[in-house]
């Protein structure tokens, strides 16, 4: 699964949290992560999430456990709430539900196409899509973002839907490959980790405009995400993230992530408070 | 390592930096003073008209949750009145030893108490003969723990039936056993439904005609709805229809007849959706079902379609949000009307359906009562599914109204919700009008008993949310007290002229079941604990007693092996309303419980949780 260039960053890193437990500091960082959504995390550690875990850990000086736990509706009341764990590593930066910090990269919803495919370029409002194949996935039992702006153009017909997590996750960048669908929307990075797979045959493309009015963005800031209240955590892990950002963006370079520069002024915002 | 499409995507996108923080800020104008609201209309001189229909003989027992086959909650015992009712005492209690939501309705066959719990769904005999009612048996059917987490709002039961020696009830992994009522021995126990797809059962499953009828829950998890008959023997499934698929899928056939014709047609459940969305389309059947044996017609509503966002599923999305009349014995539809086509806000249509045959414009009629979550009462005609009147109980927005003529539900085209759109002071809010808690009416006064919410609510800025990784925004929404101030009501309904006889404010939503008795007096509970009797005919508090928790239980009465008639409840707090103290939810979070939890604040200040059963008789 992995490119073999990969393992050597990644045992550096382990090592450093391994000298770091073994020098007697008790720190623990306990992180809150999924067991196979890839490329976020696995439970064998391979995911960019666990990778920036292991980096911020190591930073810290402290201890990494993780606390394996499917990241569906409630997980942040079962988990994060009763001191189950301390951490997420990705989640969007104004997500109410927790204290997050500075946000560490944005990422965008992409259009997945065939690379032979004369598309050069598409929009949301392109009139070739209709009578397409056009794969969205579904979160629960909702389409993802781009499904909602389809429905709204009227190309619900169009729709088809792929599963979001576990091994089915690719499937949807495959179905492009494979032409069994025109093309996808897709979340960008899990379109780009993908992508890698089939490089020569699909191609990544921005979802245009970025926005559906009035207010449904395709576009998300990512951070890390504490229990309300634990600013101390927060203030650590934005010192990390502050100090580290260049190995941030390489380990998601790494995995095929596909970055928009942070807007300094959102960096600030956080609704709500 | 970047590759040369994420540079391109790098450069492309600079220019649109800001437009999301401006987008999620944009608001609609809007002007609460100026909507068009609806409000129930009260009936200044209400003269009592006793009723001239037929009553199912009551034998002094409670054998199906809504007591008869017409779900009248009536109990003819009349031992315990108006004049003596401020006397009652407790006369035993027992702890479920369980701390979520307590829904059920306790039954009573053969001097013997049952009672559901919510999850993990034990079933507890007790042995009415001897003092303080001890336990005989308990049955516990080990559903798997992995089943609480397809419970959209609270891992609740509605309850039982007692039919041929044997209790029925469903497990909230999806099993329906059968229980010998003496000993308390499994006698057959099915699976019907599948966790994995979201499926979970909450209701209180009917017999009628030899056949037990269950209905799934799950349409906050795409599922596919279905109602589904199993024989009462043996537990094998005779029959099951969808609500939403192919007609033969629906079981429609050549004896469905609609009244309206936007029912008629073929394969509507297919053809009302986009392709394929019917099959995670939810339209599950989690609420109360009614039979007529003369008619021999059972009745129930189909929940709310999925998923929520309505915009990803243009069209009726049929046969969601509406009722289905069916034959008892092969299952075949033989009409269907839709009280929320497209729904927009969470209309589930499941509430309970009281048979009643009443005087309606000089012509005795053989109608159903239906108190929607769309915040009408419904009286359809229960042969063909004519709707005869549609009256406002509580506030309402998002609709003006009925059209009688086409049966059409009149939406309000600017409260439609929208992905990013704020929208303000909707009415009724997602748990409507009124929610599962079911009403009561009583033959003596002619009058409807509903207990119900006085809600509206916000759909405010986007919020973003994600689950594993992938993030998507989802509305805000925020519930707050309608007009008046207070979050719930019991209100006397005079279902032939569509009116309000009296309400009782409360200040949160009844979330409990009402009883009618004989003697003129009603019983239900409220969310702080409060166990009330009022008098039937002008609602006037005469007792009261605090009970450990909120209630959402559903009282009834019987006559006990000494000929006294008790009255009984389950106290427990829970279900979606008590999700807060049952779930220990944030208050701070406003989103909590689906945006219930901001209208349930205080709540935990006034309620713990934790299940008991009381019982009360006269000294």
């Amino acid at each position: 699964m992995f490119s073999p260039f990969l393992k050597p960053a990644a045992l550096t890193v382990v090592f450093l949290v391994i000298a770091g437990a073994a020098s007697g500091q008790s720190r623990e960082l306990r992180v809150c992560a999924d067991p196979d959504n890839m490329p976020f995390s696995n439970i064998q550690q391979r995911g960019f999430e666990n990778r920036i875990a292991e980096l911020v850990a190591a930073d810290l000086g402290a201890h990494l456990t993780y606390v394996w736990q499917r990241m569906g509706r409630g997980f942040v009341r079962e988990y994060i709430d009763r001191s189950q764990c301390d951490l997420v590593i990705g989640v969007p930066a104004d997500f109410r539900l927790l204290l997050t910090t500075i946000p560490y990269y944005r990422s965008s919803y992409v259009f997945v196409v065939p690379r032979q495919s004369n598309v050069k370029s598409v929009s949301l409002d392109s009139p070739e899509l209709h009578g397409l194949k056009i794969g969205v996935q579904v979160l629960d039992e909702n389409y993802t973002p781009p499904g909602t702006a389809l429905a709204r153009r009227g190309l619900q017909n169009e729709i088809v839907g792929f599963d979001t997590t576990g091994e089915d996750a690719e499937s949807i960048v495959r179905a492009v490959a494979k032409r069994q669908v025109d093309l996808a929307v897709v979340w960008g990075p899990l379109a780009g980790y993908f992508a890698q797979r089939y490089r020569a045959a699909v191609k990544l493309m921005p979802v245009e405009p970025e926005v559906d009015p009035p207010g449904l963005p395709f576009t998300f800031a990512i951070s890390m995400g504490v229990r309300k209240g634990n600013t101390a955590l927060r203030n650590d892990l934005q010192n990390v993230l502050s100090t580290h950002s260049s190995q941030i963006h390489d380990i998601l370079a790494e995995y095929g992530v596909p970055e928009l520069p942070l807007a300094p002024q959102q960096t600030s915002i956080s609704r709500g408070q | 390592m970047t590759t040369p499409t994420q540079c391109w995507l790098r450069n492309l996108f600079l220019p649109a930096l800001f437009l999301i923080f401006f987008a999620a800020y944009t608001e609609v104008p809007h002007a609460a003073a100026q909507d068009a609201m609806l409000q129930p209309q009260t009936e200044k001189n209400y003269q009592p008209h006793s009723y001239q229909g037929k009553v199912e003989p009551d034998d002094g027992q409670w054998i199906r949750p809504a007591k008869d086959y017409a779900s009248t909650r009536y109990s003819s015992l009349d031992q315990i009145n108006t004049n003596n009712v401020k006397n009652l005492k407790l006369a035993f209690t027992f702890s479920t030893g369980m701390t979520r939501g307590h829904e059920a309705a306790p039954l009573i066959v053969n001097n013997t108490m049952y009672i559901v719990t919510p999850f993990p769904n034990s079933l507890y005999a007790l042995d009415l003969t001897k003092p303080g009612a001890p336990m005989k048996w308990v049955y516990q059917p080990l559903p798997t723990p992995a089943s609480q987490g397809v419970a959209c709002c609270d891992v609740v039961n509605r309850g039982a039936s007692y039919d041929d020696g044997k209790i029925f009830y469903n497990t909230l992994d999806d099993q329906t056993v059968a229980v010998d009522a003496n000993t308390g021995k499994q006698v057959w126990k099915t699976q019907i439904g599948d966790i994995n797809k979201g499926e979970s059962i909450t209701m209180a499953p009917i017999v009628a005609k030899g056949k037990v009828l269950v209905g799934n829950s799950g349409g906050e998890f795409g599922i596919r709805g279905w109602l589904t008959a199993l024989d009462e023997k043996t537990g094998k499934i005779a029959w099951r229809a969808y609500s939403a698929g192919p007609d033969k899928d629906v079981l429609i056939g050549p004896k469905f007849k609609p009244f309206y014709p936007q029912d008629r047609g073929q394969d509507l459940g297919v053809k009302t959706w986009p392709p394929d969305a019917w099959k995670i389309g939810g339209a599950g059947v989690w609420g109360w079902i009614s039979y007529d044996p003369q008619l021999n017609l059972i009745y129930y509503g189909t929940a709310n379609p999925g998923p929520w966002d309505s915009e990803a599923r243009p069209g009726d999305n049929k046969f969601s949000s509406g009722i289905f009349a069916r034959d008892a014995d092969t299952g075949e539809a033989i009409w269907f009307y839709q009280y929320s086509p497209h729904d927009l806000y969470d209309y589930d249509g499941v509430n309970e359906n009281i048979l009643l045959d009443l005087p309606i414009k000089g012509q005795t009629r053989k109608v159903l009562i239906h108190p929607d979550r769309n915040g009408y009462v419904y009286v359809l005609d229960r042969t063909t599914g004519e709707v005869l009147s549609a009256n406002p109980f509580a506030p309402i927005t998002t609709s003006r109204g009925v059209d009688l003529k086409t049966g059409l539900l009149q939406y309000v085209t600017e409260k439609q919700p929208m992905v990013g759109k704020v929208v303000r002071n909707l009415c009724p809010t997602a748990p409507g009008a009124k929610d599962w808690q079911p009403s009561a009416f009583s033959p003596r006064t002619g009058l409807v008993y509903i207990p119900h919410n006085n809600l509206c609510m916000d759909e405010e800025d986007v919020t973003a949310n994600y689950i594993a990784g992938t993030p998507y925004v989802g509305a805000n929404v925020r519930m707050y007290d309608a007009p008046g101030g207070y979050g719930g009501a019991f209100t006397a309904w005079d279902p032939i002229e569509g009116k309000v006889v009296w309400s009782n404010p409360d200040h949160f939503p009844v979330w409990s079941g009402a009883l009618a008795t004989a003697g003129d007096v009603v019983f239900y509970g409220t969310l702080d604990g409060w166990f009330k009797a009022v008098d039937a005919h002008n609602g006037s508090l005469l007792w009261q007693f605090k009970t450990g928790s909120g209630i959402i239980g559903q009282p009834v009465s019987y006559k006990g092996p000494d000929g006294k008639q008790y009255i009984a409840i389950l106290s427990g707090v829970g279900g979606w309303a008590g999700a807060i103290v049952a779930g220990g939810l944030d208050p701070r979070d406003e989103s909590a419980a689906l945006g219930f939890a901001a209208v349930m604040k205080d709540l935990p200040k006034y309620t713990t949780k934790g299940g008991m059963l009381y019982v009360f008789a006269l000294p």
